[in-house]
């Protein structure tokens, strides 16, 4: 919403400054978003008279002008405009000047040979009106050698504020005004409108013609004015407009222009010797169209509320005038239109039909309904000062609506809710200025809102009311009252865990991306998700439609899109939500990793201490154990399976669980047919870790560590290499190893794997270290023989393997 | 005497000549070995006559004494030489880089490290963290909320919206984080205090806008909390979060469908260098919106909105971290550039604390 000072000042008496308006429109809820003036970069231009215009020597087109800037000697000026003619009067920019609207600066110029010093600017080259077909032309008697923006009236601030949605009484400078003096910054002048008296009745009839459907118009009021003279608007309200970046166009349209931003009342002209018998208001039908008055033609259905004649469609009910029907020049008689309209629906038609109009605007908010007849009578003595004529009667149809909203009111409401304390005086005083009716007395009263705030729904808006108007800074900083214990714990497990995972694989070198929740279709099925319930009706791109059911796809392609950029040796982490389904439940908390090229968890690439090789499949499972680690998994405990899925590896992949059923991380490398889909160049690991599969920690029990059970005995260790088939897994072996003699077994270790010469060709040799802690005494020889004769026989029978002699 | 004179100069000059520990010990054993020449010497003293073993006994013995210790200083100097020597051999060079700890590269990104700031301000005010599902239902999202039917952001132009289902439901991507206020005030019973941190999402994308993006939202209900509280909550987290002693805040009076009286906030800075300076200068910066929890949201959670009242407030994460952290781009937040991630992430021990500091 845009509005010049002067301006304002026809509604307000005040003092201030425009520093002071422009603060305080902003603390009461009307944010000042911008304050520009015109004149500021149109300084240098000043008003200039051709005296003489003759042909170019070398151009058809173009004219060499002797310009009088109203000192010293006349410049030489080339010129293209088609009007550049002797006796113009326009206005003229020097060398150094910038010409906004060009953005260009300037110069001394030589064009096709003869010397410009300037150049006659057109209303576009000033940012004044889109209008290009020729220079300005201003009136014979326009002064030469003045500031031209001052004596056009440019020379005054425009003041812009973002208005909120619900505050559809400040789309008028007049309601802007009232909020204002109600803020103590002046005085309203009150508005009050006389009612004309028509002196035949209104020869065209409206009707509201819905039917049995829900009428998508409230009320209509209409009046006609025969004999009147359309013309330019006289400057001052030309003036008005061009300062808020509307076109004037004529008397009649720029009165209802006018009106939009001065009351918020939108209205509409016929031309009404081109309207065809009487109106009718009513939903559009199929195959009904309308040439709008902004250029463009638009499609009806029974959504969309018209106004009709016999001829067809006049006008979108509330939006846009029908350009057949619309005043120009040359109208005589005129129907001056001032309309109710359905809210929602002048919303859910202006968006359907993409028209973006300034009655749109204010219809879809909400005008006030009680100045529906007013508003026609003040442009009805508009109409009549500036072009004459002779009003009929007005008619009406449907029925203003009763808007009155009575709320009870407690005083010690404001204090509740805002924690100021306010006289009841103080209260009355600011409720009364914005319009609003109180009644009654002691500590709650009855207050009315007026009818043209219709966000006023109850006691909370009044106190906002009050609060707005009185100044938020009023409200004293209040310290929240401390809970009474000192700090509790507040996370949840889950966010617990979260964090957790997060510093633990951070702390191994991964970088934490946050990648998006929603992936393309199909990097989606490739991970086991894709179903529909998971796709978007309306996604911002096909690499976005899906929610994703795998963190992996979103942080395989950031691992790529490094690599491309020359970064191929990258490990990057994100702890995120995955969806199962569109559930609640079915949102789940995942952690999940990759490693590409050689970011080992020792460092990447060629070092002098040792080059780092590919990523491989333990990196991954390192990984995997050590975020598990760190939210308290028994990693020890967990089974290792080779059943991680299809996107992995098969033989280069696995799977921790906590039992049998229960996976807790998946780990691998990833398939050779997976990177081809999604088009990516390995060597790349993953794992991925589901964080609210581990079962919550127990709450119960205290938090001593217990004893530690250190033994003074020396350990002895022994080695044993065993000859094994090349598929036992090591966890066989080493369970086997560790179960011998659990008392004395404290740790066991696998220290060689070795496949070659002296090693027949279907088997390996695993070499592994046990140590064994002696509790109560040493032990003998005979006690390490009888364990190393254990472990042995338990490998053997559980490995089907022989002890290397 | 003058014989034993000869012998220790001989013996002395040959320790000194010692050039190695070998030698050196050749050395001992031709003097003090079993036929040494001063052990040789000793042998003769019982042939030698009272008197002149009186004499030569002393003598003898001093000799052998000198002798010993000029070997063990001797010997001192060899070994001393000989580490020096090893010492000398063993030197590397130390200039030489080491790689990195892990735990020295790797990085937490902005928008997890600013949640761990917002949960160490919020909890030492008494607030847990809520958390809600990213897809939600048209009633969490908008109508509990209060929002009016055919407010534009139901319209598919802000808002992601799912299939419709069979039954006519068709379910969403929560557009803010205020969802969780609902589903908080219906499950917890109130005093209520909590943060709202997460993902967000808007069918929105240019330059300052992301698809997907983080909020943070507040929410106090309880029987006496008011504006006053409000203001002074946001003023601390303002203080402690941007680790200023003061900054000037604004409240300006704004429209929010959930919240009555509503209100936007803007906090002092400076622009003047090029990158904004939170807490210093005389220009506004908005950067949240809060109010009072609006009556029919309290109503439609089941609450008596004359009994228990609140506030609550929203802010962009992601948006307070670019004005803390200074990234000029919202949309690098989402594209996992490592060098990125490098420059604006935080190192994994840094763990923010109100004792220790937020950042450092």
């Amino acid at each position: 919403m845009k509005f010049t000072l002067s301006w304002l000042k026809e509604h307000l008496d005040t003092d201030a400054s425009l520093e002071e308006i422009v603060e305080r429109l902003t603390m009461i809820g009307l944010e000042v978003e911008e304050v520009t003036n015109r004149a500021d970069r149109l300084k240098p231009f000043k008003i200039a008279k051709v005296l003489e215009a003759e042909q170019h020597p070398n151009a058809d087109r173009l004219r060499v002008l002797k310009v009088d800037t109203g000192q010293g000697e006349p410049v030489q000026i080339v010129c293209g405009a088609p009007n550049a003619r002797a006796g113009l009067v326009g206005v003229l920019g020097k060398p150094g000047d910038h010409i906004p609207g060009l953005d260009i600066t300037l110069s001394v110029g030589k064009i096709r040979d003869v010397e410009s010093f300037g150049m006659m600017c057109s209303e576009r080259e000033l940012e004044l009106s889109d209008e290009h077909d020729g220079i300005i032309d201003l009136p014979e008697d326009a002064p030469v050698g003045v500031d031209f923006a001052k004596w056009a009236g440019l020379d005054e601030p425009v003041i812009e504020i973002g208005l909120t949605p619900n505050r559809p009484d400040c789309t008028g400078v007049y309601g802007i005004a009232r909020d204002l003096a109600a803020a103590g910054l002046g005085k309203l002048k009150e508005r009050s409108h006389e009612q004309i008296r028509g002196n035949y009745p209104c020869p065209v009839s409206v009707s509201l013609d819905f039917g049995d459907t829900r009428p998508m118009c409230k009320a209509f009021g209409l009046r006609m004015v025969k004999g009147i003279k359309n013309g330019p608007s006289p400057k001052w309200l030309q003036d008005r407009l061009t300062a808020i970046g509307l076109r004037p166009i004529n008397i009649l349209v720029d009165i209802t222009n006018y009106l939009t931003f001065d009351q918020g009342r939108p209205l509409h002209v016929f031309d009404a010797d081109k309207v065809h018998g009487n109106l009718v208001v009513r939903r559009g039908r199929a195959g009904e169209g309308i040439d709008g008055l902004n250029g463009k033609s638009y499609e009806l259905d029974d959504t969309v509320c018209a106004i009709a004649d016999d001829n067809g469609i006049e006008s979108l009910g509330g939006i846009l005038g029908g350009e057949p029907s619309g005043c120009t020049e040359d109208t005589v008689n005129v129907l001056i239109e001032s309309a109710l309209w359905e809210e929602d629906d002048i919303a859910a038609t202006g968006r359907k039909l993409g028209v973006n109009t300034d009655a749109r605007y204010r219809f879809e908010r909400g005008v006030d309904p009680d100045y529906m007849m007013p508003g026609l009578e003040y442009a009805t003595r508009l109409v009549l000062d500036l072009c004459g004529g002779e009003p009929s009667e007005t008619t009406q149809a449907g029925r203003v609506p009763d808007s009155s909203n009575i709320i009870d009111f407690p005083y010690q409401e404001i204090r509740r809710l805002s924690g100021v304390e306010v006289s009841q005086a103080e209260a009355n005083l600011t409720l009364k200025s914005l319009g609003f009716w109180i009644s009654g007395s002691g500590d709650t009263v009855k207050v009315a809102a007026p009818s043209w705030r219709p966000d006023i729904e109850g006691k909370a808006d009044l106190v906002e009311e009050v609060v707005r108007i009185l100044g938020l800074d009023r409200v004293p900083l209040t310290p929240l009252p401390r809970t009474g214990t000192v700090g509790q714990k507040v996370l949840t497990t889950g966010q617990i865990r979260r964090n957790r995972t997060r510093r633990a694989l951070a702390a191994r070198g991964f970088n934490e991306a946050v990648t998006w929740s929603f992936i393309s279709k199909p990097q989606a099925e490739l991970f086991g998700g894709g179903n529909t319930a998971l796709e978007l009706a309306n996604p911002i791109s096909p690499e976005m439609s899906d929610m994703r059911p795998s963190l992996l796809p979103g942080l395989l392609s950031a691992a790529q899109r490094n690599a491309d950029r020359g970064f191929g040796d990258v490990a990057l982490f994100e702890v995120g939500q995955v969806f199962q389904d569109d559930s609640p439940e079915g949102q789940k908390m995942v952690a999940a990793g990759v490693r590409r090229g050689t970011a080992k968890l020792q460092g990447a690439s060629r070092h002098w201490s040792g080059s780092s090789t590919g990523v491989d499949v333990y990196d991954a499972k390192a990984d995997a154990e050590a975020a598990l680690a760190a939210i308290g998994a028994p990693v020890e405990k967990l089974q290792v399976h080779t059943d991680a899925p299809g996107t992995f590896h098969p033989g280069r992949s696995g799977c921790l669980k906590l039992g049998p059923k229960n996976a807790l991380a998946v780990f691998g490398e990833i398939h050779p047919r997976t990177l081809a889909d999604l088009d990516l160049e390995g060597p790349l690991v993953a794992f991925e870790i589901y964080l609210d599969a581990l079962p919550q920690p127990k709450t119960k029990g205290g938090r001593s560590k217990g004893a530690l059970n250190a033994s003074h005995l020396m350990p002895v260790r022994r080695d044993f290499a065993f000859l094994v088939g090349k598929d036992v897994k090591a966890e066989v072996l080493l369970k086997a190893a560790r179960g011998a003699e659990k008392t004395l077994i404290a740790d066991v270790t696998l220290f060689d794997i070795y496949v070659g010469q002296g090693v027949p060709d279907d088997q390996k040799s695993v070499a592994i270290d046990v140590l064994l802690q002696p509790r109560q005494k040493t032990l003998t020889d005979e006690e390490i023989d009888a364990v190393a004769k254990k472990i042995i026989a338990n490998v053997e029978k559980a490995t089907g393997g022989t002890l290397r002699g | 005497m003058s014989n034993l004179d000869n012998l220790e100069s001989d013996l002395l000059a040959a320790i000194d000549g010692a050039e190695t520990e070998t030698a050196l010990e050749d050395v001992r054993v031709h003097a003090l070995g079993k036929k040494g020449r001063i052990s040789e010497q000793m042998k003769t003293l019982g042939k030698m006559t009272p008197e002149e073993r009186q004499v030569m006994g002393p003598a003898l013995n001093g000799l052998k004494a000198k002798i010993t210790d000029a070997i063990s200083a001797r010997k001192d100097i060899l070994a001393e030489a000989a580490l020096e020597q090893r010492l000398a051999s063993e030197t590397v060079d130390v200039t030489l880089p080491l790689r990195p700890s892990p735990a020295e590269t790797g990085r937490i990104h902005p928008v997890s490290q600013v949640i761990d700031e917002l949960t160490a301000i919020f909890a030492d005010m008494g607030f847990s963290i809520a958390e809600g599902p990213d897809i939600e239902t048209d009633e969490l999202n908008f109508t509990a909320l209060n929002f009016p039917e055919g407010h534009p952001a139901r319209e598919m132009h802000d808002t992601f919206f799912f299939n419709e289902k069979e039954d006519g439901e068709r379910l969403l991507l929560r557009t803010h984080t205020s969802p969780v206020q609902i589903r908080t005030m219906r499950t917890q019973e109130p005093p209520i205090r909590v943060i709202i941190p997460g993902r967000t999402y808007r069918c929105d994308s240019d330059q300052t806008h992301t698809p997907m993006f983080h909020q943070v939202e507040g929410l106090v209900i309880d029987k006496e909390s008011h504006f006053g509280h409000l203001k002074w909550v946001l003023q601390e987290f303002c203080k402690s979060f941007f680790e200023v002693d003061d900054i000037k805040m604004r409240f300006r009076p704004s429209f929010f469908p959930f919240t009555e009286p509503s209100m936007e906030v803007d906090i002092q800075c400076d622009r003047s260098g090029g990158e904004v300076k939170i807490g210093q200068g005389d220009d506004w910066l908005e950067i949240l919106g809060c109010g009072m929890v609006h009556p029919n949201v309290i109503r439609n959670c089941g609450l008596d909105p004359d009994v228990y009242q609140g506030f609550a407030w929203g802010m962009g994460i992601d948006r307070i971290a670019m004005l803390k952290y200074g990234m000029p781009d919202l949309r690098a937040f989402f594209d996992a550039d490592v060098r990125w991630i490098q420059h604006y992430g935080f190192r994994p021990l840094d763990l923010p604390t109100l004792f220790g500091g937020l950042s450092n």
